[in-house]
């Protein structure tokens, strides 16, 4: 085999394990604090996607696309966390919140139902064909020679670049802030939390919106990169980015960022050097090993029945 | 400073609490002693609405506080070591510590920290520790430390001598002393009641859920009914 396509395949790998570790911190962490699989999580992405290239026409009709691209960009991608955020916020007052205290099934089943209802919802209101936003940032960076070389787009190094300072500074927030400190307490005990005078209501709502932020700068990333998504396009990278999350351990932030990581460069590996078509079987046989295996994942703890 | 007022309170169908009363006046140490099951914990819970008093009064600084919200206690000025310690195993003895200071926010939060590890220098030596994998006594006095944080009026202690060993339980008896003498009004539940007594200025006893007898803690420990139930009658 010739290095040059095994070190593509890395470079392809860590793009897309930066892209999937995102999405993983929303599943890891709202299964550490409140112990439900949010199946709405991929969808949350899906419909960060399409805020992408609702404020990009946005601003693209106001002329600021044809002043600096740069800055569109960086406008259009804060537009889309903050009001992906918004949503993810919202799935969990209104979905989630009031089954707090019944049965453990019960979210989960709600979580299904949200997912299907964003997808419905943005079917509807988007229209089921495919969307696209054009590709707006140029440029290769290119090692090697003539025949045999490894090449990264801008936009997959700006992916890379943009994944890694937002899980760094996620990992900031979470050890060295108040916010932080509480959402911590609250996930090692929540009615200890409570008597503590820490609202857990509050620092569940932030678990929900840090998530959906960091699928929204998932969505908007890979928006920038293929340009094209429909309104079904949660459903995969979700499963694939809860996959990530149960690899790395669920309920364990540095454990979703390596599971991330690990899912993509195996996955990307797979399909450049064995069969691109099985991609996804691998991905998905390899959840089933390490559920079979190893349960907890590689950074997790072993499940405790909470009483 | 706390009274509570007939109240009464359920987990589901099995009643925890009968019409119990009690007052702590500002700057006591009372204790609230009984056999396990009698509904101690029980009591210092409805405080926090968790079970909710189906019946009755609780009154804080002459405020009723029967229905106000579990994090919202603690910004009135009542903090608890509670049952079963719930330090927060995976942070430092440090962040606990912090942890504490919700009520009152971080800013005295270095002083408050001096004045806890001086009560506890063994805190002080674990202060990087991750609190999980401390002793049990160590544990405890992270707990009440963590509960001072927050500046109480109330101090609210769930047998914090449990499963510790004779000299740690003096210790944190000491402590509670010591506490009180800042200025902190201490309520303590205890099964260990010879101590919990000779300690309180006033005890109540508490038999399925309903006050049994009361008095000056003096009053209590010579009582035969409590001699006999309690303490042995050996002590």
């Amino acid at each position: 085999m010739d290095w040059h396509i095994f070190a593509q395949q890395l470079v392809n790998g860590l793009v897309l394990g930066s892209i999937y570790g995102l999405i993983a911190i929303g599943y890891t962490m709202v299964y550490g604090i409140i112990g439900m699989i949010n199946f709405a999580h991929g969808d949350i992405y899906m419909v960060s996607a399409y805020l992408t290239a609702i404020f990009l026409a946005i601003l693209t009709m106001l002329g600021v696309t044809a002043v600096s691209v740069p800055l569109a960009l960086v406008v259009v991608m804060l537009l889309t966390i903050m009001f992906t955020a918004l949503y993810g916020w919202t799935v969990e007052r209104v979905a989630y919140r009031p089954l707090r205290g019944s049965t453990r099934l019960a979210p989960l089943i709600s979580a299904i139902g949200m997912s299907l209802v964003l997808q419905n919802y943005v079917q509807i209101s988007q229209g089921a064909r495919n969307q696209g936003i054009p590709s707006l940032i140029e440029g290769t960076l290119r090692v090697g020679g003539e025949s045999a070389y490894v090449q990264i787009t801008t936009v997959q190094l700006l992916i890379v670049v943009v994944s890694f300072v937002a899980m760094g500074i996620l990992t900031y927030i979470i050890h060295k802030t108040s916010l932080g400190r509480q959402c911590r307490a609250t996930q090692q005990d929540r009615k200890m939390a409570n008597i503590l005078g820490i609202n857990t209501d509050r620092v569940i709502s932030m678990v929900f919106l840090i998530g959906a932020a960091m699928a929204a700068i998932a969505g908007a990333l890979v928006s920038f990169n293929y340009g094209s998504f429909d309104f079904y396009i949660g459903f995969v990278t979700g499963i694939k980015a809860f996959t990530a999350a149960v690899l790395g351990g669920i309920g364990s932030l540095p454990g979703a960022m390596l599971g991330g990581l690990i899912l993509g460069l195996s996955e990307s590996l797979f399909s450049g050097l064995i069969n691109t078509d099985y991609k996804d079987v691998f991905a998905f046989a390899l959840l089933v090993l390490v559920l079979i295996f190893r349960p907890s994942g590689l950074l997790g703890k072993p499940e405790v029945e909470k009483v | 400073m706390l009274e509570i007022r007939d109240v009464s309170a359920s987990y589901g169908p099995i009643q925890a609490l009968r019409d119990i009363s009690i007052t702590i006046n500002r700057g006591e140490i009372v204790t609230l002693i009984g056999a396990n099951g009698a509904g101690k914990s029980t009591t210092l819970m409805t405080l926090f609405g968790e079970p909710r008093a189906s019946s009755g009064q609780i009154l804080f600084d002459g405020h009723d506080i029967t229905h106000v919200q579990m994090h919202e206690v603690a910004r009135l000025g009542i903090a608890q070591s509670p049952e079963g310690r719930r330090i927060f195993p995976a942070m430092t003895v440090e962040e606990n510590l912090i942890m504490g200071t919700i009520p009152v926010g971080t800013e005295h939060a270095g002083e408050d920290m001096a004045k806890v590890y001086e009560l506890f220098p063994r805190l002080k030596e674990r202060r990087g520790q991750r609190a999980g994998t401390m002793s049990g006594g160590e544990q405890q006095m992270l707990a009440i430390g963590r509960a001072l944080m927050g500046r109480p009026k109330l101090l609210l202690l769930d047998e914090p001598s449990l499963g510790l060993a004779p000299l740690i339980v003096k210790r944190i008896f000491e402590v509670i002393r010591e506490i009180r003498a800042a200025g902190t009004t201490v309520f303590l539940v205890e099964q260990n009641a010879f101590h919990a007594l000779k300690l309180a200025d006033r005890g109540y006893v508490l038999v399925n859920g309903k006050i049994h007898l009361s008095g000056s803690g003096e009053e209590l420990l010579t009582n035969p009914e409590v001699r006999n139930a309690y303490l042995g009658g050996g002590h």
